[in-house]
């Protein structure tokens, strides 16, 4: 439950101010960032994401130490799941014929 | 050691290490309390512990979302579950938590709609592709968690999503503290404070614990480097006869906390008057329910919820091992009738659960020395 997990944002929606897309370690899902409303948030900028909000701007020193920490904690892949799991719409709608 | 050794930087956690033990005074016993779970996990897999000294001792907090929740309330949880319009969604460590009745898990093997969500906001997803049904999110955790189901209840007013609700069994962090530190069968020097519920609150709310209690408290990230740093601060502290609040984790966590989450808290929820935790019993303004404005999605208000109480099993001491009376290992059901295959208690079931931690990494690791002959 306190996993945190670095992400770097890859897209932000100019019409939907509270989404953007985040890449961790190739996987690509969309998160909410309404939690980071008061900081300005650029594509580039890594965030540390908790439960698919952005919950605070990180550098990227310390998102590169933070993905050492989740490898090293054997959490890497229950991180990788959690964020495969998000935008379940997306799925659904890649499932669908 | 092995799990110190594959670390980036042995040679930083040798030196506080050291620092630790120069620092510590060998005719004095510590007991430093690491309130978060994740912090319990860290210290577990690294094998943190063997680098302290004996004198040392740490003890694990409540800081486990899943742990702390009283089974009375996954009964009360899976018994709308059962209605066949309901979708059942929940965080994945609930899934295995068992009820009295079994656990989540179990009640979608007998046919009922239970689904797995990483996010608060998949399952409003759920709401808006399965507009006929009614679904229920399962919402549990500390600061850390609650504000993204504060937005996602937001998110659900204001695009008027009626078939959601959130069944809410966040709770809060402090009330937990000040608990522990009012119970009389409990001595702690100084406290790990947590790393990302602090990323939420700040740090001022734990500025009692220095100014009323004495105690010191360091708000610690959760890299080995981070704990053991941690550890050293607090010592430096009571070697100074002080007692304030530090923040390890800077990096991450502001002073001030994240006001636009404490903000969507504030818009959502208000402090239920008393709560049940796990082995703690009832503790007065530890959690959160939604306000009267938010009553249309509130689970608790939509259903009727039978508001089960359920005893935990007897010989199971998982209050004491959550108040860190006991340690894991002193439970009579440690490893034999309790194993994370077959968890008896909710601390033998999440990876953050001190038992769990506890029996992965060093119950284990003594078998397998049993096994070839070692002695450790």
């Amino acid at each position: 439950m306190c996993l945190a997990i670095p992400a770097k944002i890859v897209e932000l929606f100019p019409d939907e101010q509270n989404r953007a897309l985040v890449e961790v370690v190739g996987v690509r899902r969309h998160i909410d960032t309404g939690l980071l409303q008061d900081e300005p948030l650029r594509t580039g900028d890594w965030v540390l994401i908790h439960v698919g909000f952005a919950m605070s701007k990180i550098s990227e020193e310390q998102a590169l130490d933070q993905i050492q920490m989740l490898t090293m904690l054997g959490e890497s892949e229950a991180a990788l799941e959690e964020v495969k799991g998000y935008g379940l719409e997306e799925r659904e709608a890649e499932a669908s014929p | 050691m092995k799990f110190v050794d594959e670390f980036r930087e042995p040679g930083v956690i040798s030196k506080a290490a050291e620092e630790i033990r120069r620092l510590a005074e060998p005719g004095r016993h510590y007991r430093f309390m690491e309130v978060c779970g994740g912090h319990t996990h860290a210290i577990y897999r690294f094998g943190l512990k063997d680098l302290l000294p004996s004198n040392i001792e740490l003890v694990h907090g409540p800081g486990c979302p899943v742990c702390v929740l009283p089974m009375g309330r996954i009964d009360d949880g899976l018994s709308i579950a059962k209605d066949p319009d309901v979708i059942f969604t929940a965080f994945g460590d609930m899934m295995r938590v068992p009820g009295r009745n079994g656990s989540p898990l179990e009640h979608k093997a007998r046919g009922m709609d239970v689904r797995i969500v990483y996010s608060p906001s998949d399952a409003l997803k759920i709401a808006q592709n399965n507009p006929e049904k009614q679904v229920v999110f399962f919402a549990i955790g500390f600061e850390t968690t609650a504000p993204s189901t504060a937005l996602t209840l937001m998110r659900a007013k204001a695009k008027g999503i009626r078939n959601f609700s959130v069944f809410c069994n966040h709770v809060t962090i402090i009330p937990a503290i000040r608990a522990i530190l009012d119970s009389p069968d409990m001595r702690i020097d100084a406290f790990i404070g947590p790393g990302h519920v602090s990323t939420v609150i700040g740090c001022r709310p734990y500025e009692w614990i220095a100014r009323n209690e004495g105690k010191p408290i360091v708000v610690s990230g959760f890299e080995p480097v981070d704990v053991l740093q941690s550890i050293v601060m607090l010592l430096q502290q009571l070697k100074a006869g002080e007692a304030k609040v530090e923040n390890q984790y800077k990096r991450v966590v502001p002073w001030e906390g994240n006001r636009a989450a404490l903000k969507a808290m504030a818009e959502v929820f208000e402090l239920r008057p008393y709560f049940e935790w796990r082995g703690m019993g009832f503790i007065s303004q530890s959690a959160l329910r939604m306000r009267d404005s938010y009553a249309e999605w509130d689970t608790e208000r939509r259903f009727q919820m039978p508001g089960v109480r359920v005893t935990d099993p007897k010989a199971a001491q998982c209050g004491e091992v959550l108040k860190g009376v006991l340690k894991p290992v002193q439970c009579k059901l440690f490893g034999k009738e309790c194993t994370p295959e077959r968890p008896v208690g909710a601390l033998m079931v999440s990876s953050e659960g001190s038992c769990a931690a506890y029996y992965n990494y060093e119950h284990r690791k003594k078998e397998a020395f049993t096994q070839v002959g070692v002695a450790i």
